[in-house]
């Protein structure tokens, strides 16, 4: 026990009398309040706030549900049909749960693309980038499981193909899938261990979560410019800047979900499920939800069982060693003129895959996930390596003051080698 | 106290109004989750019960399940009658007229449940123990109750509820 350990002081004895004890206080005052954000850090910073809010309100939309829900195969479908229609607001428990679902990986997926153009995942956060890869697995992992417990056609034919994919691993193959399932298809013993995953992969989201807060906050937030805070004039206090900046995307936000939860609640869901899980047909087409549809399209476009499951896996596997592929040093694609157009050509190629992934796969939707597929592979193992060697990046500004100086008296800062005129050094907005 | 810069006033304003905003939103988020919680539509619904009582016998006493608890209906004897209208209500620990716990005299209509701490008591049988008031005994930590329900003896603190019944026709109670 370090004797010399300093210890907070408050004016309040009871703060002081837990900081003595457990320096939560302190901790939650430093990373919370005193923390200091990149000044220049944009609204695509909020999404991580808007994130964690979502993983919150899943959790508690969800333990509702569950206090009404029925995991078995003969009682799962209609306890969801007691839900909506005879326990007290459970058409908007569960109108937030499925609809908070598609939202969380729309947020998620922004706050990828946000680290992907803005160089966030490289040194020295590459952990950090590790970490919410790990996120996006569970979170399609625990959003798969979910999708079964409504027990309706999508939900039973969904489970039956993902698992089947497993089915595609040679030797073991067949039994892993068994073993998986706990029956020979997907039955009452299926249904209720994905429930009981269902219910706890989400606290397991909230620690990996844990660190992931914990880890960006050793080097601090990224931000538009890629370049690190150098003194007190780059950055601001969490608390109150960020803080309220995240408040007004969080209020955004909520017009957003309320908005399709009042109004659409079933724009983002598939019509089938409302009829009940049959063993014995399967519906025409099989959608799966459009978070999974780029995925699914690169499972689609391979026309070899296990090479078409390889590739599914392997699209997500590539993202964890992105920080290793890209050889530039400079993070910000704003300051990188080739790979900028490159990263935007990924995002519409992910979108296009999504957008096919939803289609049938014949004709001129399967060329267009072929391509995409090309490109989605091509974009990590040749463009990021490579751009980076041949590509001269803009200069980079020499601190995140220095920007908003060149912004403003333009003429200063490029003719002085991005220097900041004196005037523009003093701390004017605080 | 001093006047305040009227710059720091309309701080303090837009302050108080946003975390009251916050506040009355946050609350009017939960409540919707509180409500789940209270019993559904289908669970309010089961909440009453018809029963036809014409093959009660007088002095024998049957049990239906209304809202998840037993409900004792006792078509009662004249000496049982009798033997509760006798007592003097200021005797009692929870004073009650047997008049004010019938609607017609021979029928009782009681919810099985001790008011001690919820088992229920024995006397339905005719071969239950009754206890010393010839009414109900709760075999748990023995409390008895007369001929009207009534806590007579024993840890019990009030006398045995009374659901919410009427009499439909001469034949048939809704309980509930």
């Amino acid at each position: 026990m370090d004797k010399n350990r300093k210890v907070h002081q408050f004016k309040n004895p009871v703060l002081n009398w837990i900081e003595f004890r457990l320096p939560i206080i302190s901790y939650f005052k430093k990373e919370y309040g005193d923390y200091p954000m990149p000044k220049n850090c944009n609204y695509f910073w909020s999404f991580g706030a808007l994130a964690t809010i979502t993983l919150i309100t899943m959790i508690v939309s969800g333990i509702f549900l569950a206090m009404n829900y029925t995991p078995h195969t003969d009682m799962a479908f209609d306890s969801v049909e007691r839900i909506m229609r005879d326990v007290n607001y459970g058409w908007l428990m569960r109108y937030i749960h499925s609809n908070g679902a598609s939202f969380f990986f729309i947020i998620v997926y922004i706050h990828i693309v946000r680290a992907m153009y803005f160089g966030s995942y490289k040194y020295p956060r590459e952990l950090n980038w590790i970490l919410g890869v790990f996120i996006f697995l569970l979170m399609m992992a625990t959003s798969f499981l979910g999708y079964t417990l409504p027990w309706g056609q999508m939900s039973y034919w969904g489970a039956t193909v993902i698992t089947n994919l497993f089915s595609a691993i040679p030797i073991i193959g067949e039994g892993l899938k068994t073993w998986l399932l706990g029956d020979y298809n997907v039955g009452n013993a299926t249904l209720n261990r994905f429930f009981a995953l269902h219910y706890v992969l989400p606290f397991v989201i909230f620690g990996v979560v844990a660190l992931h807060v914990a880890a960006v906050h050793v080097h601090g937030s990224n931000n538009p410019d890629g370049i690190e805070i150098k003194s007190n004039k780059d950055s601001v206090n969490f608390f109150p800047y960020m803080l309220i900046k995240d408040t007004v995307a969080m209020c955004a936000f909520g017009v957003a979900i309320s908005a399709v939860i009042f109004f659409g609640p079933n724009l983002m869901s598939e019509v089938d499920n409302y009829i009940p899980a049959d063993p014995l047909v399967t519906p025409a087409h099989i959608v799966p939800n459009w978070y999974l549809a780029p995925f699914y399209a690169i499972l689609r476009a391979v026309p070899d069982k296990l090479g078409g499951v390889l590739l599914m896996f392997g699209a997500i596997a590539i993202l964890f060693v992105l920080p290793w592929l890209d050889r530039s040093k400079v993070r910000s694609c704003n300051y990188r003129p080739m790979y900028k157009w490159f990263m935007m050509g990924f995002f519409v190629n992910f979108f296009a895959l999504g957008y096919v992934g939803m289609l049938p796969a014949e004709g001129l939707y399967l060329l267009i996930a072929r391509v995409g597929l090309l490109y989605y592979f091509g974009f990590f193992f040749i463009i990021t390596p490579f751009v980076g060697w041949i590509e001269k990046p803009s200069k980079l500004p020499l601190s995140i003051s220095d920007v908003y100086a060149k912004n403003i008296m333009p003429n200063i800062g490029a003719g002085e080698a991005g220097m900041p005129s004196p005037a523009m050094q003093k701390d004017t907005n605080l | 106290m001093a006047k305040k810069p009227k710059k720091n006033k309309r701080r303090d304003f837009l302050q108080l109004s946003t975390v009251t905003l916050g506040a009355v939103g946050t609350a009017a988020f939960i409540w919707p989750f509180l409500k789940s919680m209270s019993p559904a539509e289908d669970t309010l619904a089961a909440g009453s019960t018809e029963v036809d009582i014409s093959a009660i016998e007088e002095g024998q006493s049957i049990t239906i399940k209304w809202r998840g608890k037993p409900v004792f209906i006792k078509k009662r004897t004249k000496e049982e009658i009798d033997a509760a209208k006798m007592v003097q209500a200021s005797d009692l620990r929870d004073p009650q007229d047997d008049s004010d716990r019938v609607q017609k005299e021979e029928w009782l209509v009681l919810v099985g449940v001790c008011t001690h701490l919820g088992c229920v008591p024995l006397g339905q049988k005719v071969s239950d123990m009754k206890g010393e008031y010839d009414g109900w005994y709760c075999p748990c930590h023995g409390s008895h109750y007369d001929t009207s329900g009534r806590i007579r003896k024993g840890p019990a603190p009030k006398n045995l509820d009374i659901p919410p019944y009427a009499f439909l026709n001469d034949n048939t109670i809704k309980i509930g």
